[in-house]
């Protein structure tokens, strides 16, 4: 049975390695990955979204249909709602509590919306991470993408697979520990 | 031993053309092939450059292959529009060595301006295509084109697309095979491409298309999947794999890899006894209107169904939930929530970017119209700056301006004036020529090309501005200012497009003079590695941060019309997020308070 994640945020925020981490990590486990990411216009201040897809069988598609991820994980609470079609009737929902305003806000057009997370936990299983302050509590802000990971590694079960080992393989030296801190702290919150 | 690596299908082409024992590779940056050219250049074994465009690209590799060694071109979609003066020649002579040309569509127009389906290039210019569906076929495809190449004696076209581009599969890593040089031997009754000669080759054409036609039904890329059913499809591309997730194990499958030309026999011996067929390809109904004609009738199901009436949709992408939706009419219930909630991140200029002061300062102006180019800059079209009238290819900015200056002067009395621009990439790729046509026929437009001593939007590629080569060496510096004075230009001024008094001088200069004249702003990109002649120009360059003294903030929002993102409201007063201001001013200048403080101006 093919697993579908969907990782959403804003470019700048670490999609990108964190999803690369975990197509890495789903390899190593003798599982078949497909992986999509658009980012075209990312480096701009626009949406980003990574596809994930694994299987024990041949997994075809890179791109998850409407209505069929296990997960989504949003790196900024306004992306969860943007991509929410995605989710899976019994999927699960993952966000940040984390705003980035775009322009149309910063330029005074309008507000960032209210109740966000109130309207996710109204229609979707919803579990909210402070990942901006557990980043701070492990000790630079920078490892919020690793706690985000962590709560895919634990809410899919993959946890019994050796991260640390690809986490010391694709981060730089000094940062591996507070990376699997971070994960470790991300698999907590799913729970 | 094998080693598996999960690849996007750009490194996997880039791989395959390492293996393949290539020695020649160019192109112009271009979503979604940038990172074709980016991972060839990691590979010292090849020369790989960065063409000013595309046409140049290719004819640079076709040059490469008739001196004897294996080339390679990549492009994007509209890049194969520059390219296919030369693409349509080439088809005649070949090469001398295997020359293989990647196109990299756009079904979905995630980052392109139309959506052109380019496997019509290889039927309009004869030339076979491959059409891999993922990585590992990427890099295997990208091996087998040279191999054809060179037994047909034809340039070969891979068609890849946005998903294929970047989308991660496993892919094996083999070594690369070296590939003895293939000695040069006059042949100019092949090469010069007079009437007399070209004639001879179009029927060479015609010969080596009939041998194509036959090889493409026993082509181990084109093959049959029989599952016993009485549904079958045909699919090229990634579409084979959307269409996969659909029907599973519940059809026939006919997998075209090897897809101009198409194989007919093959097509109709699949057909043969299906009830039904569905033809999933993405853009064009190409392999469609080939089942047709082989007699599929009633049966068939592709962009139309039997009645004539559309079925899958005509443009955007096949992913399996529109499939999904097409054939079985299964809407995907989805989940009643509040969508006002859901507020539009369009893409924005960066904080710092040096492309703000000026949009900023252009579209205050009610007296120009403004022809604007593809590029990071072509936000300038967006909220607030409202600053673009009209934007269509590379290039176009400055001919364009030319053209819509023509004819309003056209009405006596006209003092509208026509700004054309561009950025430093794209007027090397076709801006000059086209400046150049200002100063043959008189034109009065003004230019501004945008220096931001990179090709920003495709992510960072060098070009001959910035005085390095795409593997890092250093190069000349190409010199914009002097270019322009070549090109005739007589009235050239340089600013610093962060200062907007400057800005606004300089566009008051240019309205006012009765000639052509080009402005251009100079400032690295506020994302750019600095190299040392950065460092050396623009020493204080994104080393500083504004802030907002609250004490005199007045809340008027004159800032927010900068549009950078790091400035937003809090508490009825303006904020500066520290995190991503760099320092630029631009809206320490607009602040009519003096509200803000700090930056390097």
């Amino acid at each position: 049975m093919t697993k579908n994640i969907l990782l959403v945020g804003v470019g700048g925020q670490g999609t990108i390695l964190a999803s690369k981490i975990l197509t890495l990590g789903l390899q190593k486990a003798n599982l078949d990955v497909k992986m999509s990411e658009i980012h075209g216009m990312s480096q701009r201040g626009g949406s980003v979204t990574s596809h994930i897809r694994y299987s024990t069988e041949k997994v075809y598609s890179p791109v998850i249909e409407l209505g069929q991820a296990d997960v989504l994980v949003a790196f900024e609470k306004m992306e969860a709602l943007r991509y929410l079609d995605y989710l899976k009737k019994d999927g699960k929902v993952f966000v940040n509590d984390f705003e980035i305003p775009g322009i149309p806000i910063t330029s005074g057009q309008t507000e960032y919306p209210r109740g966000i997370i109130e309207e996710l936990k109204k229609v979707a299983d919803t579990t909210v991470i402070e990942a901006d302050a557990e980043a701070e509590k492990i000790g630079s802000p920078k490892v919020m993408n690793m706690i985000l990971l962590g709560t895919i590694i634990g809410s899919m079960d993959l946890a019994h697979i050796d991260w640390d080992t690809i986490l010391a393989e694709n981060v730089k030296p000094q940062f591996v520990e507070l990376n699997k801190k971070a994960i470790r702290r991300g698999i907590e919150l799913s729970k | 031993m094998l080693k598996k690596q999960l690849m996007t299908g750009n490194e996997a082409i880039a791989r395959g053309v390492y293996e393949a024992g290539v020695r020649f590779a160019a192109a112009y940056p271009g979503t979604p092939s940038t990172e074709i050219l980016e991972n060839i250049s990691s590979y010292r074994e090849i020369s790989a450059q960065w063409s000013p465009n595309e046409k140049v690209a290719l004819e640079v590799a076709y040059g490469a292959s008739i001196g004897g060694v294996r080339s390679f071109a990549s492009m994007k979609h509209v890049g194969l529009n520059v390219a296919a003066d030369p693409f349509f020649t080439v088809a005649y002579t070949g090469g001398n060595a295997g020359l293989v040309v990647v196109t990299a569509d756009e079904p979905g127009q995630h980052s392109s301006q139309n959506e052109q389906d380019n496997r019509n290039y290889a039927r309009h210019a004869k030339v076979p295509m491959l059409e891999p569906s993922d990585s590992a076929e990427c890099k295997a495809m990208t091996k087998f084109a040279f191999e054809l190449s060179e037994k047909y004696e034809t340039p070969v076209l891979i068609r890849v697309t946005t998903r294929v581009c970047h989308s991660k599969s496993l892919v094996e890593i083999e070594d690369r095979k070296e590939v003895p040089i293939v000695p040069y031997v006059k042949n100019a009754q092949k090469y010069v491409c007079v009437p007399a000669n070209a004639r001879v080759r179009r029927r060479e054409v015609e010969k080596r298309l009939d041998a194509l036609k036959e090889y493409s039904n026993d082509c181990p890329w084109n093959f049959i999947e029989d599952n016993g059913k009485k549904i079958g499809v045909i699919a090229s591309g990634m579409a084979i794999n959307y269409a996969k997730e659909v029907f599973g194990a519940d059809a026939n499958y006919l997998k075209i890899g090897f897809s101009f030309p198409l194989p007919m026999k093959l097509m109709k011996k699949f057909i043969e006894g299906l009830d039904k067929i569905y033809v999933v390809e993405e853009n064009d109904p190409i392999i469609e209107e080939a089942v047709q004609m082989l007699g599929a009738g009633e049966r068939l199901f592709g962009k139309f169904d039997p009645t004539g009436k559309h079925f899958f949709p005509a443009y955007g992408e096949l992913t399996s939930d529109v499939l999904r939706r097409t054939i079985k009419g299964e809407e995907i219930p989805a989940r009643e929530f509040d969508r006002t909630k859901i507020v539009a991140r369009p893409p924005a200029l960066c904080a710092g970017c040096p492309h703000r002061g000026f949009f900023y300062e252009l579209g205050k102006r009610k007296d120009i119209i403004v022809s604007g180019d593809i590029g990071c800059y072509t936000l300038g079209y967006a909220s607030p700056y409202n600053a673009m009238d009209c934007n269509c290819c590379m290039g176009a900015s400055v001919s364009g301006a030319n053209g819509i200056q023509k004819a309003l002067d056209m009405v006596e009395g006209n003092k509208k004036r026509v700004v054309g621009v561009l950025g430093d990439s794209t007027f090397f790729h076709s801006g000059m020529t086209s400046l150049l046509d200002i100063v043959y026929n008189r034109g009065n437009a003004i230019t501004v090309i945008l220096d931001n001593r990179i090709t920003g939007m495709t992510g960072h590629q060098q070009n001959p501005g910035t005085g390095y080569t795409a593997q890092g060496d250093e190069t000349k510096m190409v010199n914009i200012e002097a270019i322009v004075k070549a090109l005739g230009i007589e009235q050239i001024r340089v600013i610093d497009p962060n200062d907007i008094k400057a800005v606004r001088e300089a566009l008051d200069w240019a309205v006012s003079l009765n000639e052509p004249s080009v402005i251009i702003t100079r400032y690295p990109c506020v994302l750019k590695k600095m190299s040392v002649y950065d460092k050396e120009e623009f020493p204080t360059a994104y080393k500083e941060k504004c802030t907002v003294d609250r004490e005199l903030c007045i809340g008027c929002k004159a800032c927010l019309k900068s549009g950078c993102p790091a400035i937003y409201i809090k508490d009825k007063k303006a904020e500066i997020d520290p995190t991503m201001c760099v320092g630029c001013t631009v809206c320490k200048q607009i602040c009519p308070k003096a509200a803000i403080k700090g930056g390097q101006l």
